[in-house]
């Protein structure tokens, strides 16, 4: 199998830089995507996601910096390299009068040995819409038909942008076990999501980008890891009728933890939660004849280390 | 199920690659409504309205058939070549199909050769309409070999004049604009650009309307099908429409 050798990267970014005339899409990035695995490129609109990928794709000159893919130039081994990837663009790439098996039948064409379009429909849950045109396929159906466009070439690495943007739960789970059974095949997904559950599910490998670059990047587990948790970060949160006493909780709290009330009614301990802080503010709550209902403990989620690395600024 | 997805990329070969493109683009360049009214009912309705009203109001000496059908062929290889290539163009730039394909195996001279075909082949379903009417109407040519050179050689030569002036408007312009555009320069001509009427018969203008693509197209046909010789000059313009349209194609085409 023409596959890199196990341990060799599928993808290596160093120092990409790209402008769109005075934007900086793309400041200095640099990743490395081992092979086998799924690697989400995690990161808000803008942050330069697609050009990143569209550079890996071929369709865009590096104007600093060196990629690799598969071990190709994607530019220069252009030729090469295609037949070896599969991509699904953000949106579109079929005809608006073509229907949906055509489409992945013409696909198929193209290759020497494609997947059975059968099985690919079947997967996808596009039996039903064999005949319908493309432009009167609802989203998700589009959008899952771009994925079958992406596969039906039995394709190395795959390079996924936003795959399940505009999907219903059912769909968003058909296509992540669809993803992670092609990495049991053996195949290296690339993906771009603005969705952190999905990164945090999905992906072996998560790359945090920002304004261009690389932030953060690691297992979703060493990048929730609790050691980092910030001053802002709620521990421990709970709901109750508005206007506790806060300051008397407080109290019964060792020092170095703050509590919250934000907004009213939503409770939030901050510090070092250890189980007897637990027993803290339950005693609390019971000597003050508060029922304190959705109680958490909060390890952080891949959001709030999201939040933190990027802001809360809208874009 | 885990060997259902093992990796097993290749391209097929070129050949396949290009015929099934072909095959696919003939197919939706015919799938529209208003794409078959472009390329076959407008050719049919000018050439029976034409040889009707001819014939009725004597506009023509002698056979008015025989002189109307090269021009109609003419009007059809323009719809196709030109105006149904440059709307369905500029609607896969729109919807993203170019930038897809140009991740697939299909090489690029391979979407363009395969385009070509498409158009091939649904003029030689045209002109075969055309002249099955035209033959119905009581056309008797007789071309003989060089006629039938003459005509391959012109139908060929003016797709890709038109194909490359189609693809420079597809590629340059909004989808919409294209839509428009391609409509409005193909009623034009078709009226005014020495299409269907011999550019001869225009007076003065005649002699430029001679140099557009559209009188060479009529012109080179004409001569195919009239005295079944090979009009020189006309493929000539063709040709100089079609380097040019080819060259700025190329430096100002964006794919998406």
């Amino acid at each position: 199998m023409p596959q890199p050798p196990s341990g060799e990267p599928a993808v290596v970014i160093a120092d990409l830089v790209m402008r769109y005339g005075d934007t900086v899409a793309v400041d200095g990035l640099s990743l490395s995507v081992p092979g086998g695995v799924i690697a989400a490129v995690l990161g808000p609109n803008g942050a330069g996601k697609t050009t990143t990928l569209e550079t890996c794709e071929g369709y865009r000159r590096p104007q600093s910096g060196r990629v690799r893919v598969l071990g190709l130039d994607p530019v220069a081994d252009r030729r090469a390299l295609l037949p070896r990837i599969g991509v699904m663009l953000q949106s579109g790439g079929a005809w608006s009068g073509v229907r949906a098996h055509e489409m992945l039948r013409h696909v198929a064409a193209l290759h020497a040995d494609p997947l059975p379009v059968d099985v690919l429909v079947e997967r996808l849950g596009l039996r039903e819409c064999g005949r319908t045109p493309y432009r009167r396929l609802s989203g998700g159906q589009q959008q899952r038909l771009g994925l079958a466009m992406s596969l039906v070439g039995r394709p190395e690495l795959l390079f996924v942008d936003e795959p399940t943007a505009g999907l219903d739960p059912q769909a968003r789970h058909t296509v992540w076990d669809l993803l992670r059974e092609l990495r049991s095949g053996g195949v290296t997904v690339v993906l771009t999501t603005h969705f952190m559950d999905e990164a945090e599910r999905l992906a072996d490998q998560v790359y945090v980008v920002d304004h261009g670059r690389v932030v953060a990047a690691g297992t979703p587990a060493a990048l929730t890891a609790a050691s980092t948790v910030g001053p802002q970060q709620a521990s421990l949160s709970f709901r109750a009728r508005p206007g506790l006493d806060i300051a008397s909780l407080e109290a019964t709290l060792p020092s170095g933890f703050q509590v919250l009330e934000q907004p009213a009614g939503e409770y939030a301990v901050l510090g070092p939660v250890a189980p007897g802080t637990l027993a803290r503010v339950t005693t609390w709550c019971s000597d003050h004849d508060v029922l304190p209902e959705g109680l958490q403990i909060g390890r952080r989620t891949l959001e709030d280390v999201f939040l933190e690395l990027t802001g809360r600024d809208l874009r | 199920m885990n060997g259902t997805f093992a990796p097993a990329a290749s391209a097929a070969p070129l050949h396949r690659m290009v015929r099934a493109q072909t095959v696919m683009e003939a197919r939706l360049l015919l799938r529209n409504g208003e794409q078959l009214v472009l390329a076959l009912v407008i050719p049919l309705v000018v050439l029976v309205a034409g040889v009707l009203a001819a014939e009725r109001f004597d506009l023509v000496e002698g056979d008015a058939v025989g002189h109307l059908t090269p021009g109609v062929v003419a009007l059809a290889v323009m719809s196709t070549a030109f105006t149904s290539l440059a709307i369905a163009t500029g609607f896969e730039r729109r919807y993203g199909v170019l930038k897809w394909l140009g991740s697939s195996p299909l090489p690029r001279a391979g979407l363009l050769l395969g385009k070509t075909s498409a158009l091939l082949l649904v003029e030689v379903g045209q002109i075969g309409c055309i002249a099955a009417a035209a033959y119905a109407l009581g056309w008797r040519p007789t071309p003989g070999a060089a006629g039938a050179l003459g005509l391959v050689l012109a139908v060929g030569l003016g797709t890709l004049a038109f194909a490359s002036l189609g693809l420079l408007m597809a590629g340059t312009l909004r989808a919409e604009a294209t839509l428009a555009a391609a409509n409005l320069v193909f009623v034009l001509l078709a009226i005014g650009g020495g299409v269907v009427v011999s550019p001869r018969e225009y007076g003065e203008v005649g002699d430029v309307l001679r140099l557009l693509p559209s009188g060479a197209l009529h012109e080179a046909i004409a001569s195919a099908l009239g005295d079944g010789s090979i009009a020189w000059g006309a493929c000539g313009v063709l040709v100089v429409w079609a380097a040019l349209g080819s060259a700025l194609t190329a430096r100002t085409f964006r794919w998406e």
